[in-house]
């Protein structure tokens, strides 16, 4: 990557990206920025190789019989993808791409508290990317992403152990970063910069962060067990030595559901500062988002028997849950309500960023609403196990949360790179990943509705109809990921040099030339304006110059 | 350890010692009592967490300095023990409140070859 | 923890990162970041608390009958070895706070041998003892009765708790080492001190794991 500017001419402003060269000064980096493209590298990679399981099941799906893969493989095909996308793409996305990225910036500090715990940070992913790159290529793991025991724990005959340890080494790469962004939030904020002048951003990544620490090392002591079971053969979620695997899915969803909001909340955060920047207003209600990123954070901790109600968790508890799912709903709600209040008689301008964050706003939305059908016990009874369960998530992890990470990536890479992508093929893909999003994943939700289960390689003929469309959206999706994976790289070397605020956006993060130098600022800012400070429209205030 | 350094008197530290000490033997001593219940609450497990959270807060505020620390620092552990209790609480709602089960249901014993295994997993 | 600031040491002392404006930022960003991880570690070992927890509810005989197995006078004597190594790990930190490196050098080998006292009795008359009663699980494990299954759970527990702290002291040991060495080297004085002050941060986190493991595992079901 820093190829790229490795043939600017000398004289050029020394910045991140050329101040060393060599791969070891990428490899031993403890600088913030470069981290984060080691990040972006690596879950590039790894959403690629989990989209490659997406396709396949696709394309097997197209055939009620299922024509492409055995269903044992169909098994481990949906396994490996959704421990790919969750564990190693959307867990670190945001956090570990822009959050390493911008955090420091955002809060004019030089790097975030702990470098060199972030640098290791990295290496734990990749150590963990490693192990469940391992597994898939020797032999797979079949017990879905949910481990599920006492199948995982006793009787699966797949490559359990690996992936397990994978995902336990990536869990404690996702705690360092959420560590190191509490630390520098709360004790390296600049001169000037309250906790209510921080961008939106800011609040979204410190609330994620909250939730890495609180409820990863349950996910990993779970794992942990699961493996010693595994191992010693001894029976501690076996009911057949009265072990009780209810209690495997409390502490396995403990962690999980939280999960969910680790990927959404920072693409909430994302939306947040896309939003203001391309209507030229500041955030309505900024005191109503930056607590609600607070509330959802607590909150999530509180509602993961949803995820139980049909296996057996007792109908009291479920009462519990399912009043406490629908109370998790309102602060999402909040900040749907602020955003559109936002846009409302603001200067909006559609460039990609900003068509990333307004579908955003309407994929969300559909995925949200549709987590109350299944919150509600009447109809979860009815739902669970299904396609519409399918749609649901993935209205919100990909209409959602990829969406968001996709609007980020773009939004920042002029100040990433030094260079701008080309904005008719960004727009363009744009719009073929939400064209293609949708029909990929609306009808999931009729054929949940109208019964077909998830994780079978087969269905009844029926269905096929839908089941095609679903594939059709596919392939429109999956080139529409492909093409800014791209001309993003093809902008890295001749796309148009970038200036320092291309947006004329506020935040200290464009206040600096792009690409940044490595201490980020020549001099420590002063923060005097609050967050989003665009002026009234009309009186254009001109955002830094370059 | 934010601003300044307090530096806390050997007295203190050995006195805190000898506290938990003292509340260790009586831990001990107590478990071999039968305090009884009350209100379907085991005494005996009430005085031994009781005396364990004790000698916790003991470590905590003089041990680990958080008797000066900041308030952040007391939140932060705070919300530690909150989301332990809230997982714990959570959890035992459910099995807490399961229809009873079948008298003899559960296996008691465990099988003659002590396999818990019917099918052998693959390579771990 | 320390980095040597090249370009401005003439305005920073040697052991303040680049990236930090004071020492004091530096010292509280540390301390921030060890009780984050530290409330890390309540939720790691809280699974197994939990799983405990759940277990002992439904299977109360059983667990009081393994509890029973287990040697009360091993764990109350290395209840009263932890504690005794936390005062030493305690008055470590005070000798690194007045600046006494020969006393903390003497402090932090107490600590050290004091844990290393807690895991050889811990290995030696209490687990190898236990493998030779056929109390592991999975090697070996036979207590028949009517409880069986249940205390076969327990043990199940009782090694993975134990087994996880004796883990995290063996780190902690690890710890002391290289405080030991850097303290031997004079990296710190009353001005700078503050790995050992973290690292005593953990090490007392893992003598209030044990504070909570000795009731729950040796003495909850009473031993009347």
């Amino acid at each position: 990557m820093s190829a790229a500017l490795a043939e600017a001419p000398p004289g050029t402003r020394v910045d991140y990206l050329n101040a060393n060269y060599g791969i070891k000064s990428w490899l031993l980096t403890t600088d913030h920025k470069r981290i984060a493209l080691l990040y972006l590298v690596s879950i590039t990679l790894m959403f690629f190789v989990g989209g490659s399981m997406a396709v396949l099941m696709r394309i097997h799906l197209i055939d009620p019989a299922g024509g492409l893969v055995h269903p044992d493989t169909y098994n481990k095909l949906f396994t490996m993808h959704g421990i790919m996308m969750i564990f190693f793409f959307l867990i670190p996305s945001i956090p570990a791409v822009l959050g390493n990225f911008l955090v420091p910036m955002m809060i004019g500090a030089k790097d975030l508290a702990f470098p060199r715990i972030n640098l290791l940070s990295w290496y734990l992913y990749i150590a963990g990317a490693a192990l469940a790159l391992t597994a898939m290529v020797s032999g797979g793991v079949d017990t879905g992403w949910t481990f599920y025991t006492p199948y995982s724990s006793t009787y699966a005959n797949s490559q359990v152990m690996l992936t397990a340890t994978g995902v336990f080494i990536a869990g404690f790469s996702s705690i360092l970063t959420g560590l190191n962004f509490i630390v520098t939030i709360h004790k390296m904020r600049a001169p000037g910069m309250t906790w209510f002048r921080m961008p939106l951003f800011l609040w979204a990544m410190y609330a994620t962060s909250i939730i890495q620490v609180l409820g990863t090392p349950v996910v990993a002591i779970t794992l942990f067990l699961v493996g010693l079971e595994r191992l010693f053969h001894v029976g501690i979620f076996d009911p057949a030595v009265g072990g009780d695997p209810i209690l495997f899915q409390h502490l396995f969803w403990f962690y999980s559901h939280p999960a969910v909001y680790i990927m959404i909340l920072p693409g909430m955060g994302v939306v947040s500062e896309i939003i203001t920047c391309f209507s030229r207003k500041k955030i309505f209600g900024y005191n109503f988002v930056a607590f609600s990123s607070m509330a959802i954070a607590v909150i999530s901790f509180l509602v993961w028997g949803h995820h139980m109600f049909v296996t057996g968790l007792s109908v009291y508890a479920a009462l519990i849950f399912s009043v406490l799912s629908f109370m998790v709903a309102i602060p999402s709600a909040i900040k749907v309500f602020n955003w559109m209040a936002t846009l409302y008689q603001g200067s909006i301008s559609y460039d990609a960023p900003m068509l990333y964050a307004l579908g955003f706003i309407g994929l969300f939305t559909m995925g949200g609403l549709t987590g109350l059908f299944l919150a509600s016990l009447a109809t979860d009874v009815h739902l669970n196990g299904t396609y519409f369960i399918v749609a649901h998530f993935h209205y919100i992890m990909v209409g959602g949360a990829v969406m968001a990470y996709l609007g980020g990536i773009h939004y920042w890479w002029p100040k990433i790179t030094g260079r701008m992508y080309p904005d008719l093929w960004a727009r363009l893909a744009a719009a073929i990943v939400f064209i293609g999003f949708n029909l990929t994943f609306f009808p999931q939700f009729m054929l949940g509705y109208l019964g077909m289960p998830r994780r079978y390689a087969t269905y009844p003929a029926e269905f096929q109809v839908l089941n095609v469309m679903s594939s059709a959206g596919a392939s429109i999706l999956g080139l529409g990921y492909l093409i800014p994976l791209i001309y993003l790289i093809w902008s890295m070397r001749y796309g148009p040099i970038a200036p320092a605020n291309p947006w004329r956006a506020k935040g200290l993060e464009w206040q600096t030339p792009s690409p940044p130098p490595t201490q980020n600022f020549e001099a420590t800012p002063v923060v005097t304006e609050s967050a989003y400070a665009y002026g009234p429209p009309g009186s254009e205030q001109e955002g830094a110059h370059d | 350890m934010s601003g300044r350094v307090h530096v806390v008197p050997v007295g203190v530290y050995v006195a805190v010692f000898l506290s938990l000490m003292v509340l260790t033997a009586a831990t001990t001593g107590v478990a071999y009592l039968d305090l009884g219940t009350f209100d379907n609450i085991d005494l005996n497990t009430l005085a031994a967490l009781t005396i364990a959270v004790a000698k916790m807060l003991l470590v905590v505020v003089f041990f680990m300095h958080v008797r000066h620390a900041s308030s952040l620092t007391r939140l932060v552990i705070a919300a530690g023990f909150l989301w332990l209790v809230l997982l714990v609480a959570f959890t035992l709602t459910d099995v807490a409140s399961r229809a009873p089960q079948p008298a003899g249901w559960g296996p008691a014993t465990l099988a003659p070859s002590n396999a818990s295994t019917p099918a052998p997993p693959a390579a771990p | 923890m320390t980095d040597a600031a090249a370009t401005d040491a003439a305005e920073h002392p040697p052991y303040l990162a680049h990236h930090f404006t004071d020492i004091e930022q530096q010292n509280e960003a540390g301390t921030l970041g060890m009780w984050l991880f530290l409330v890390t570690e309540i939720m790691f070992f809280g699974g197994l608390f939990a799983s405990y927890a759940i277990y002992r509810f439904e299977y109360f005989e059983g667990f009081r009958e393994g509890s029973h197995l287990l040697k009360v006078q091993f764990g109350a004597i290395n209840t009263a070895v932890l504690i005794g190594s936390s005062l030493t790990m305690a008055l470590a930190v005070r000798c690194a706070q007045l600046g006494r490196r020969k006393a903390l050098i003497l402090f932090l080998i107490l600590t050290m041998i004091l844990g290393a006292a807690f895991l050889g009795v811990k290995w030696h008359f209490e687990w190898t003892t236990d493998y030779h009663e056929h109390l592991v699980p999975g090697m070996g494990f036979s207590h028949p009765g009517p409880n069986e299954a249940a205390i076969q759970l327990f043990f199940c527990f009782y090694f993975f708790m134990t087994g996880l702290h004796a883990l995290h002291m063996v780190v902690g040991l690890g710890i002391m080492a290289v405080l030991l060495w850097m303290t031997s080297r004079g990296r710190f004085d009353h001005g700078y001190f503050a790995p050992v002050e973290i690292s005593g941060l953990y090490w007392h986190f893992v003598d209030i794991v044990w504070i909570f493991l000795f009731p729950l595992l040796y003495l909850i079901g009473g031993r009347y």
